[in-house]
């Protein structure tokens, strides 16, 4: 390579990364919480009104969401675009200006969502809670983050896109368009001049407004928990691992055919709901092909450490990657089940849902989120990783509590759906409601143990990288490949 | 081409953003004149229900329940009348919930009184033994916020045609009254005070009563007339 080795600036993503340690541990924290108010709602009550289950479930999801992810999100991106793209942040102080606005525009509206939620301001649209003023924030936050990516595609050395760079551009345009139109909403107190100035009105009503939900709804998680992460991994774990990418040809295909197949499925969360049936149809079929191009880029990374397995056993960072990568074909196979009609019927409205979101959630976004943050920590710090037992501890504590969480979801959800539909000798029904939450009592109480599990785990990353950040032994120069470790 | 495209960032984005838009087209503009046409004889909400209606939304309630009654013979012996596109007309936004946590509410008009919902939001374990839903008593004194409420509905009156001030059902009648400027905001409170005493007097409790007569609708009120309502 002619070009002289380029001096990253990795400012932003540091920040980033603090933030993303921060969000994970407070948006898990309340959703621990909650978990253990389903087992023992007395916990409803320790922070009288402001801890109601009802007021905190969309504070975690939001925290989590938007706050844990998009953080993990953009320090990724801050760290993968200028190295991808072989530019530095330095060579443009408009870049490296604009992405210290990012974080701090990025940071008070994330406070203010929580305390606006705390406050019940909200539009009740699931993952698109937040009123009008705050979402007019979101979208100046959003296009800042376009100018960063298109600013610096502008400056690049590297004519050539890698295939990270395919994966956030793919969320900045998705995440704009959809967020966009599913918020669209009429301001109340715009329109008569009375009221409460916070207060809107959704443009669309009922069924149409479901539909533009769920197919905003359905590809948050896309463009959110999936794509973005495919930058990530695509990225880390040649990198930490040291192998090239097994075949461009199955990344073009899985990219393309993610984009083009992923907007359909959304109608797989209206199934008999009173939209039109082809479209519930047509929800379920994208929804059981949406296997290929999911399990073509996990395939992809896994075959990537063919011939390397022994690293699997060294490396708690490559056990994070591939392991996220096989939740990832997990909750790819068990979502495409959840579509087809008849499964539906079924686990619609019961905990197999949530159950499969956190496989999703936990195993592969939080996985990789982690790993990609300690694979920056030791190029941030020039320091080696604090402690490799700790990182192997946490590994396998966070792993044990996914399962505990998915397999008690899963067994609750099929206990629920089955006790709704089932009918005496005479063809009554045969259950009362409340006959069927309160026998989820054990589930939900293993379901909260599984999720503390994970969640002390985080506690174990944080004290890490701190440790990482302050105290571990320092490095020469910027490790090529596997992150150095102290055991 | 695509290699084409990966060093062209610009075609590459407007390619993404075709692809990706595609299914949007084709899957929400051909039904949205479709399913926005209102039941026969479909009423918007009044003020007061309205109001209760965003007590409903601030307080998340469809975190937990749904409105959405599937065409399932299990749903329907258990929830009343499986539901249809229509019943939604006025639903901005709409509640279906993604989640029973407790059980579904679209008709729970049907089955549930006043003076049920009043000691359920109080102590729900009172009227369901076993339940693990938490009371919501900050609803018996927080004064429902009418103002918002009547904004809402003038709002969808101005921009969405909402049918306030018509004669649905042709009975030759108007059956829901707003009016058409913010002046009218005391009749319109005047109504929702009656309405609101009704039900106050219904759910038995003396304190709810008194601050009706004081003029202030407690949030519980409001949020029974909208679930009064769902049937």
């Amino acid at each position: 390579m002619q070009n002289p080795a380029v001096e990253y600036d990795y400012t932003v993503a540091k920040w980033f990364s603090y933030l993303a340690i921060l969000f994970g541990i407070l948006g898990m924290g309340v959703g621990v919480l909650i978990a253990f108010q389903l087992a023992f709602p007395e916990l409803n009550y320790i922070f009288g009104q402001y801890s109601l289950f009802s007021r905190l479930r969309p504070i975690h999801t939001n925290v989590v969401a938007y706050g844990f992810t998009l953080s993990g999100i953009w320090a990724t991106w801050y760290y993968v675009g200028q190295r991808v793209l072989k530019v530095s942040l330095k060579e443009s102080p408009f870049l490296s200006g604009l992405a210290k606005v990012h974080f701090w525009l990025y940071f008070v509206t994330a406070l203010l969502a929580v305390v606006s939620l705390l406050f019940r301001v909200t539009t009740s649209k699931e993952y698109a809670q937040f009123e009008w003023p705050l979402d007019i924030l979101v979208v100046v936050i959003w296009v800042m983050w376009g100018i960063s990516i298109f600013g610096l595609i502008g400056l690049r050395r590297e004519k050539t896109l890698y295939i990270s760079m395919w994966y956030y551009i793919a969320t900045f345009l998705g995440v704009a368009m959809l967020y966009l139109f599913n918020n669209m909403a009429v301001p109340t107190y715009l329109v008569t001049g009375m009221g409460d100035p916070l207060h809107s009105v959704s443009m669309y009503a009922g069924s149409n407004d479901a539909l533009v939900q769920w197919w905003f709804g359905h590809n948050a998680v896309a463009f959110v928990f999936t794509v973005p992460i495919i930058a990530m991994i695509y990225y880390f774990l040649p990198k930490e691992s040291g192998q090239p990418v097994y075949s461009y040809k199955l990344s073009l295909l899985s990219f393309w055919g993610l984009m083009f197949v992923y907007l359909w499925a959304g109608g797989h969360h209206l199934i008999y709901s009173t939209v039109p049936d082809w479209m519930q149809t047509m929800g379920s079929i994208f929804s059981v092909i949406l296997i290929l191009p999911s399990w073509g880029s996990a395939l992809n990374m896994l075959l990537t450490m063919k011939g390397e397995w022994s690293q699997l056993k060294d490396s708690p960072l490559i056990k994070f990657m591939v392991l996220a990568s096989t939740f990832y074909m997990l909750s790819t196979l068990e979502g495409p089940i959840q579509s087809i009609k008849s499964v539906n019927a079924l686990a619609h409205f019961t905990d197999w849902i949530p159950g499969h979101v956190h496989d999703g959630t936990l195993g592969w976004v939080g996985f990789m989120i982690i790993a990609a943050i300690m694979h920056m920590a030791p190029r941030f710090f020039k320091r080696e990783i604090y402690s490799k037992k700790l990182l192997e501890a946490q590994f396998w504590l966070q792993t044990t509590g996914i399962v505990l969480y998915f397999s008690s979801m899963w067994i609750a959800g099929i206990t629920q759906g089955m006790m709704w539909r089932a009918v005496d000798q005479y063809g009554n029904l045969a259950y009362s409601f409340i006959d069927t939450v309160t026998v989820l009592h054990p589930y939900y109480t293993l379901r909260a143990i599984g999720g503390l599990m994970y969640f002390i785990g985080l506690f174990m990353w944080a004290y890490n990288f701190y440790k990482t950040m302050t105290a571990a032994r320092q490095i020469e120069e910027e490790p090529k490949f596997a992150s150095p470790m102290a055991a | 081409m695509f290699g084409w495209l990966e060093k062209n960032p610009f075609f590459f984005a407007v390619g993404v953003f075709v692809v990706i838009a595609f299914a949007g087209l084709i899957e929400i503009i051909p039904d949205f004149a479709q399913a926005s046409r209102p039941l026969v004889g479909t009423k918007p909400y009044s003020v007061l229900e309205l109001a209760g209606r965003q007590v409903y939304i601030k307080d998340s309630c469809n975190a937990c329940h749904s409105q959405l009654i599937r065409p399932f013979k299990s749903e329907t012996d258990r929830y009343g009348m499986y539901s249809l596109t229509g019943e939604y007309a006025y639903d901005r936004p709409f509640l279906w919930g993604s989640k029973r946590t407790g059980p579904d509410l679209h008709r729970v008009g049907n089955y549930r009184t006043s003076d049920w919902h009043a000691n359920h939001m109080w102590d729900p374990t009172s009227v369901v033994p076993g339940s693990i839903m938490p009371a919501y008593k900050h609803m018996f004194t927080n004064v429902t916020d009418l103002e918002t409420a009547f904004a809402e509905a003038l709002t969808v009156k101005k921009v969405f045609n909402v049918p306030y001030d018509k004669d649905i059902d042709g009975d030759g009648k108007i059956d829901v009254v707003l009016g058409d400027s913010p002046a009218d905001f005391e009749a319109a409170k005047q109504r929702a005070l009656q309405e609101a005493l009704v039900i106050a007097k219904e759910t038995k409790r003396e304190d709810l009563v008194n601050m009706v007569k004081e003029g202030k609708i407690p949030e519980i009120v409001a949020l029974i007339a909208y679930l009064n309502r769902l049937k």
